[in-house]
């Protein structure tokens, strides 16, 4: 079964992207990484960009609708996604429980809809 | 006498928590209808907290609550009769409910209810749900996060329980001679679980459970009382006080994680080792040595340090020893292998690791975490990095991710 990790980001937190290789924010993650890999589960996934950077579109009456910034409006932001497989959603909490970003902000843990994505690819 | 309403309050709390799994245990046991008791019961406290702070708290609230509790429970029969009218309902009902009250004493069946709560018919992941549930009266709010689930998830999974322990016929008995160790194993297990620290403190972080410590204390001491002759119950409370003692040197000032070997004994909890070393003792007189009895004497080991200033690691190795042929656990080999290193030498200890299956061990921290300090210690530089890498990847409790990041340096 596949998993998707939301990973939920404060401000202080997305900022210490800009530190150095040495940054303990990023070691912890660097070190996540590898476990996930080392343990088979990881599918794949990635980080976002920051939230000022992000642009969101809407259609209403027909007309565009395009704002700076974010969907939602939140104090903690969407900072990246990982894709993992395991057996059972209680082993996706215990994954979800040791990500860097569970202590410091939140993780969101989904299932995959394999059934929907068969009914809009096939 | 009319108490203050903060007063009655704290009465309340204080009865509610003392009295409701020896309520929800005589009302249910002949029923076998956990859920109604709770309901019934839950109405009698909502009866306290209305009538007690106008007319005091009754000389036996107990036996108000039973009394309302039993009411109630006429009421919802009366209200879904075909339902319920099953024969040890219409049984319970017809006593009259003034005899218990008068009385004041009714048979104390809450050992039942914890075997019943790790009866082997039900999902071993909801024992110590059940138990801290029905026993103590705790929230779901409250338990749902130790277990990294969601309330609305565990809420759903203990009805389903609850009406399995209705209707497939699971007794509210003590186990016959035969079965009663691996029965009460299972009880045991279910409080050791809610305790929730790990195999040793020396690197495993402070687990899910944490907050829950204190309510596994409590009910290892009542399941001490209810049968003070089995001497593994007595290990198990004896091995959660010894870890419940370093409790406040576990972390610095700076909330900073302080493993076991860098903890100092002036801040260990001195009543509770000689609580915990006194049980240990008692049971160690009942000559049946066990998995709990051999876990609190490492702990009792380590504890000694606090006099002697030193720790006999020759002692605790020979104690895994013994652990290991009852209960060769991961985490009791990786314990074996971190006393190893330190009573004959790294290598040693690396070479216990070696044995286990890697597999196995792949999403285990502290077997990570210990083969990270003994290369270190070896001077496997690239080794030492990537097994820290590894242990800290795994790690949940910020603090201990830190002392890790720190000791990869």
């Amino acid at each position: 079964m596949q998993f998707a990790l939301l990973i939920y980001e404060s401000p202080e937190a997305f900022a210490t992207r800009r530190n150095d290789r040495n940054d303990v924010y990023l070691g912890a993650w660097r070190a996540y990484y590898r476990a996930l890999v080392a343990a088979g589960v990881y599918v794949g996934g990635n980080p976002l960009e920051v939230p000022e950077i992000a642009t969101t579109v809407r259609i209403k009456e027909g007309k565009r609708g395009v704002q700076d910034g974010p969907y939602a409006d939140t104090k903690e932001q969407l900072a990246g996604f990982a894709i993992l497989e395991l057996p059972s959603l209680d082993a996706a909490l215990e994954w979800a429980a040791r990500c860097p970003a569970a202590s410091v902000g939140a993780v969101e843990v989904r299932p995959l809809a394999p059934e929907t994505h068969r009914r809009i690819t096939e | 006498m009319i108490k203050s309403g903060q007063d009655t309050q704290h009465t309340i709390e204080r009865v509610a928590r003392e009295s409701y799994g020896r309520l929800v245990a005589y009302l249910s046991s002949h029923t076998h209808d956990v859920a109604s008791a709770e309901d019934a019961l839950s109405d009698a406290l909502v009866a306290a907290l209305r009538v007690w702070p106008q007319d005091g708290v009754p000389q036996k609230p107990e036996a108000w609550l039973l009394t309302v509790a039993r009411h109630s429970l006429i009421d919802r029969a009366r209200h879904q009769r075909v339902a319920l009218a099953s024969e040890p309902t219409l049984m319970l009902l017809r006593q009259d409910p003034q005899e218990a009250s008068v009385a004041a004493e009714f048979p104390d069946e809450r050992l039942k209810l914890l075997f019943v709560c790790a009866h082997p018919a039900i999902d071993p992941a909801l024992h110590t749900p059940l138990m801290l549930q029905t026993v103590l009266g705790l929230d779901i709010a409250r338990i749902a996060p130790a277990f990294l689930i969601s309330p609305a998830a565990l809420g759903q999974r203990l009805v389903r329980a609850k009406a399995k322990i209705r209707h497939a016929g699971i007794q509210f008995e003590i186990p016959q001679e035969g079965e009663l160790p691996q029965r009460l194993d299972a009880v045991l297990e279910a409080i050791y679980a809610a305790f929730g620290i790990g195999w040793d403190d020396m690197v495993g972080a402070d687990h899910h459970g944490r907050d829950l410590a204190e309510e596994a204390i409590w009910l290892a001491r009542l399941l001490m009382n209810l049968l003070p002759g089995e001497a593994e119950v007595r290990g198990l409370l004896a091995l959660m006080l010894h870890c419940e003692a370093r409790r406040p040197a576990r972390r610095g000032q700076d909330g900073r994680y302080v493993p076991l070997s860098e903890q100092d004994p002036r801040h260990w909890a001195l009543p509770l080792i000689e609580e915990a070393e006194r049980h240990l003792a008692e049971a160690s007189r009942q000559h049946r040595t066990g998995r709990f009895q051999l876990e609190a004497a490492i702990q009792s080991v380590h504890a000694e340090r606090a006099s002697s200033g030193r720790t006999k690691w020759l002692a605790i190795v020979r104690f895994y020893e013994q652990l290991i042929l009852i209960s060769p656990t991961l985490g009791t080999r990786t314990g074996y292998a971190a006393a190893v290193a330190e009573a004959i030498g790294p290598e040693s200890g690396l070479a216990v690791l070696d044995d286990i299956d890697l597999h196995c061990a792949s999403d285990y921290q502290p077997y990570w975490a210990v083969r990270a300090h003994l290369l270190q210690r070896l001077g496997k530089a690239r080794e030492a990095f990537e097994a820290f890498d590894r242990a800290i990847g795994l790690a949940e409790d910020p603090a201990v991710r830190q002392f890790l990041l720190q000791g990869r340096r």
